[in-house]
């Protein structure tokens, strides 16, 4: 490993997804740097599909993706965390319903 | 295509020379692409011509063991690969030159996918079922390569000045060694005849055409045509296929039979 494989900037980062099997759904597997779109495909197919990990592969410009301020966890996330009646499991099922 | 073969023997030894220089143009290939692990431009990149060569070795594997047992002598492919010095090597002359800069590599290797695309589709028609087993498989393999190659033409080709003069650069030094791809010998003629290769004659005009609408894309110029006199797969070979031949060969040779 040498400085010549620091990414250079006109290698922008891509996220890479990848469908197991068909009908489940693609799932973020890591990312990785190429200068196209079509250079990320074949890098995520040479990294991350070596080993029958997939059929289908999505690449996604890491700038593209808006994500959610680590700071803002709190007011986020946090007033979920007493609805434990958002659970189906909260609540019980009288016997004689069958079908539910 | 069905005309029978007047001379049986003179065509199984053109079944076996037509394998090996397969076989050996894949072997060659791998080992110089096998060179780039841990230098290529990018860890990406260093995965990508590695995943070419475990493809092209793989094939090296099947079509040396075929050639081993056609030859009838006891060689498997380990000898083949391991034990023969350069002069019964049948590969491409192209296959075994240096890979110079990443432009050099990639040019050399758009122009053997470009090559085995149109082989290995010939052959997936051979009279041979094991001959078209085998291209069947390494078909799927060179499409993949082809992209990756055809891609990378592209980018450099179309890039930057210096990456343009590069990719120009490895084109006029290897555009030389390309006659003999589709220049077919007695033997390539009489398997084509025979029904087990391809007629490459009639092959090269389909390569010329996306060969021409790649440097398109990619903004090179075809360099003109040249006529050189190396014949690897006649086993007349540049001097750069003894120094591969050293390096890949040395460890069997210095410790026969070792295993790991």
């Amino acid at each position: 490993m040498s400085d010549t494989r620091t990414p250079r900037p006109d290698w922008p980062l891509y996220e890479v997804f990848i469908r197991s099997r068909a009908g489940l759904e693609h799932k973020h597997v890591g990312s990785l740097h190429a200068a196209d779109a079509r250079m990320a495909i074949e890098h995520a197919r040479d990294v991350y599909t070596r080993r029958m990990e997939g059929v289908s592969l999505w690449v996604v410009p890491a700038a593209q993706i808006t994500a959610s301020d680590p700071a803002e966890a709190d007011a986020l996330f946090e007033p979920a965390r007493d609805k434990a009646y958002r659970h189906p499991t909260f609540y019980s099922i009288p016997d004689e319903v069958k079908n539910l | 295509m069905s005309a029978a073969p007047s001379h049986p023997a003179a065509l199984e030894q053109a079944r076996l020379q037509f394998v090996l220089r397969l076989g050996d143009t894949s072997l060659v290939l791998a080992q110089r692409l096998g060179a780039w692990v841990g230098h290529g431009p990018a860890l990406e990149e260093d995965l990508g011509l590695a995943n070419l060569a475990l493809d092209l070795l793989g094939q090296a594997r099947l079509l040396l063991s075929y050639a081993g047992e056609l030859e009838g002598t006891g060689r498997d492919e380990d000898a083949l690969a391991f034990l023969r010095d350069a002069p019964e090597f049948r590969n491409l002359t192209l296959a075994e030159q240096p890979n110079g800069d990443f432009g050099h590599t990639i040019v050399r290797q758009w122009l053997i996918d470009a090559w085995q695309l149109e082989v290995y589709g010939g052959l997936e028609r051979s009279s041979d079922a094991r001959l078209a087993a085998i291209a069947g498989k390494a078909l799927k393999e060179t499409r993949y390569h082809y992209r990756f190659s055809s891609g990378w033409l592209v980018r450099l080709g179309d890039g930057t000045d210096e990456s343009h003069a590069r990719a120009q650069a490895a084109l006029e030094a290897l555009w030389r060694f390309t006659d003999e791809l589709f220049s077919p010998d007695e033997a390539e003629a009489l398997l084509a005849t025979a029904g087990i290769a391809p007629d490459l004659g009639e092959l090269r005009s389909a390569w010329v055409a996306r060969i021409e609408a790649d440097l398109l894309a990619a903004t090179l110029r075809r360099p003109q045509a040249a006529h050189y006199p190396w014949y690897g797969k006649r086993g007349v070979h540049t001097e750069h296929l003894g120094h591969l031949l050293a390096e890949m060969q040395h460890l069997p040779r210095t410790f026969p039979g070792v295993q790991w």
